[in-house]
């Protein structure tokens, strides 16, 4: 057992860190206060490697380690949610199923130009207006085969980046049995002719991460544009959401520092009762809890990435890692808001904007609740 | 083309710099590549790609000074070497100048070295300068633009004057200032070859230079200077003109006019 990081390990999160506080940062209150997008950093993420962590490096990505993959997402979240969740959802969510389940056919055609950035961010469609937690009863989405073409019609709700992408990977029913086989991903690029893409959500959170509803009207698509075998769309999206889950815990981390940091900053300045806030207990007490949990937090995240690295499953790991960084990273800004008092909650200070964004954390890629299921089934058998 | 760049570890500029016993310390601030160094090693880098060759990242330092040599190396250069020997202490500017360019020389071959257009920590600004006159080429400072003509070179200079174009033969000795350019962010395939290669450490004798040095320049003190204290006055009034006849009465008073 070794708990150092490696020397590129350490330079990469030196290197990413330099990035986003110079490049995502000090953008992010106006990306929060505007709903938009921060174009700008995000193209430049592409030559780093950023938009290539879930890529092998013959199709231009990185083919980079999954505990390096969490440093830069923990860094992104640090500096900004909204920036963060996008590029976090392309990784795992969008690249990650053309990754791990693509012909090397498709792995040629669609990865070099989303490691790139030149396609922009890539999204994974699942979610439906009437559920998400229970996907084999609440996709409706269905995909037939009409000659060459599979011909989708549904809609789909609350999916990160199509936008501002290139292609959804879209969770379609391909067969009218009523079992977990009944299910195929499909890659539809977001110019297609059928497909409208509906005005962005407005959120609490992560602001900065355009949200959207979809609709297929009669989508038109190669019949090659399937990934991997008919039938396996289910236990493909449950294998890329353990890499997600991990990536949301990782994300949630970076809130919480920046958070903790600015709720330092700030109780080593102010003063009450005669002295600086920091020289009270009850502040004491709270700045201790948050160092302790953010800590044991990033093991929990390092310690499932490790296990994905070691090839097999890491699901129960990877919930755990998500369910106890994003709460964790809630009662963090909690107490940063607690903290700072009025100040924590005006806009003036951005602990507000880091609490409203870690709140997404437990609800995307898997409620607490859901995670809770998973870990209980293992535990349980 | 034979390419080096000359890079210097510093503390972060973030640093709060202390005098303890009469020597300057950072406490623990971390260590980075000297930020104007980027600049150059970003010039490097854009020359090899437009006319092809190889960047040498070359500095004189102590053993951890190869974390500085690994960010030059993550950004692109093709090489770096270490010159490390406690022979160089104490050096002063003098003596860093002709260890690099016996560094140079030994390298061979070079047609273009560059500098950043100083230090952030010592700040003296005048190595490029120097290493130039040991090797006995051109120097040209404070390159804001640089192009390049058959065996030639044409720089804008930035000087206090305005922009001065100049035209030098190579091989030649270029010192940079950040209008030149915009340093490009190490990337993870970068990182991955920096933590893999090897930094070779040249010692004073490898480069062929012996005996005892004795620095011209010594620090023989330092200390902070003394914090003045300011007070601050506001003067007020009913109107503008109260107010500008009390405040011309303070400095009446106080026999600034």
């Amino acid at each position: 057992m070794d708990f150092k990081l490696t020397n590129e390990q350490e330079m990469w999160k030196q290197a990413v860190h330099e990035f986003c506080a110079a490049e995502v940062q000090p953008k992010a209150s106006e990306m929060d206060a505007n709903a938009s997008f921060n174009h700008q950093a995000v193209k430049k993420m592409g030559p780093l490697g950023l938009l290539g962590l879930n890529i092998a490096e013959e199709y231009g990505g990185t083919g980079i380690d999954s505990i390096s993959a969490a440093i830069a997402i923990e860094e992104l979240g640090w500096s900004c949610g909204g920036t963060a969740l996008s590029v976090s959802a392309h990784n795992g969510l969008g690249c990650a199923p053309i990754s791990l389940f693509g012909s090397e056919e498709q792995k040629k055609h669609w990865l070099p130009a989303l490691a790139s950035g030149e396609a922009g961010l890539a999204a994974l469609a699942l979610t439906e207006p009437s559920g998400g937690s229970d996907l084999s009863r609440a996709v409706q989405t269905h995909a037939e085969l009409d000659g060459d073409e599979w011909v989708i019609n549904g809609s789909k709700a609350w999916i990160t980046n199509p936008s501002v992408g290139s292609l959804v990977v879209t969770l379609c029913r391909t067969d009218s049995r009523e079992d977990s086989k009944a299910f195929s991903l499909i890659i539809v690029p977001t110019d297609t002719k059928g497909l409208h893409i509906h005005p962005a959500e407005s959120k609490m959170g992560v602001r900065a991460s355009p949200t959207h509803a979809l609709s297929y009207e009669n989508v038109r698509v190669p019949a090659k544009h399937l990934l991997g075998e008919i039938g396996q769309g289910l236990y493909q999206t449950y294998e890329a959401l353990d890499g997600g889950r991990i990536s949301i815990g990782a994300l949630a981390i970076g809130l919480a520092r920046a958070a903790l940091e600015e709720a330092m900053r700030y109780a080593k300045q102010r003063e009450a009762f005669n002295a600086k806030l920091s020289g009270h207990q009850a502040i004491q007490w709270m700045i201790a809890d948050g160092v302790t949990q953010i800590e044991a937090a990033r093991w929990l995240i390092f310690h499932a990435a490790w296990k994905k690295d070691q090839g097999g499953r890491f699901t129960k790991e990877a919930s755990m890692a998500k369910l106890f960084a994003s709460e964790m990273a809630e009662k963090v800004c909690r107490n940063a808001i607690q903290i700072l008092g009025s100040y924590g909650y005006s806009q003036e200070y951005p602990v507000e904007r880091f609490y409203r964004d870690a709140r997404l954390m437990t609800i995307g890629e898997g409620t607490s609740e859901v995670q809770r299921m998973v870990i209980s089934k293992h535990a349980l058998g | 083309m034979n390419i080096v760049v000359c890079v210097k570890q510093t503390p972060d500029t973030a640093a709060t710099i202390s005098i303890e016993e009469g020597k300057a310390t950072w406490g623990d601030a971390p260590l980075v590549l000297n930020p104007w160094d980027e600049y150059a090693v970003e010039q490097a880098i854009l020359t090899r790609e437009e006319l092809g060759g190889k960047v040498t990242a070359l500095s004189l330092g102590p053993e951890e000074a190869r974390e500085a040599l690994k960010l030059a190396l993550a950004m692109g250069c093709d090489e770096a070497i270490l010159i490390n020997d406690p022979l160089f202490e104490s050096a002063d500017t003098l003596i860093v100048s002709r260890a690099l360019a016996a560094g140079i020389m030994k390298l061979g071959e070079v047609e273009l070295v560059f500098f950043g257009r100083a230090s952030v920590d010592s700040d003296s600004g005048v190595l490029g300068s120097q290493t130039a006159r040991r090797l006995g080429w051109p120097s040209i400072s404070w390159a804001a633009a640089i192009s390049h003509h058959e065996g030639a070179i044409e720089v804008e200079r930035m000087i206090d004057e305005g922009r001065q174009v100049v035209r030098s033969s190579l091989p030649a000795v270029i010192s940079v200032v950040k209008e030149i350019n915009e340093p490009r962010y190490p990337s993870f395939m970068g990182i991955r070859k920096a933590s893999k290669a090897e930094i070779p450490t040249w010692s004073a004798e490898s480069i062929g230079i012996d005996g005892s040095l004795s620095p011209a320049v010594t620090w023989p003190e330092m200390f902070a200077p003394q914090v003045k204290s300011a007070e601050c006055e506001f003067i007020a009034g009913q109107s503008a003109q109260e107010i500008a006849e009390g405040l011309a009465d303070r400095l009446i008073a106080e026999k600034v006019i």
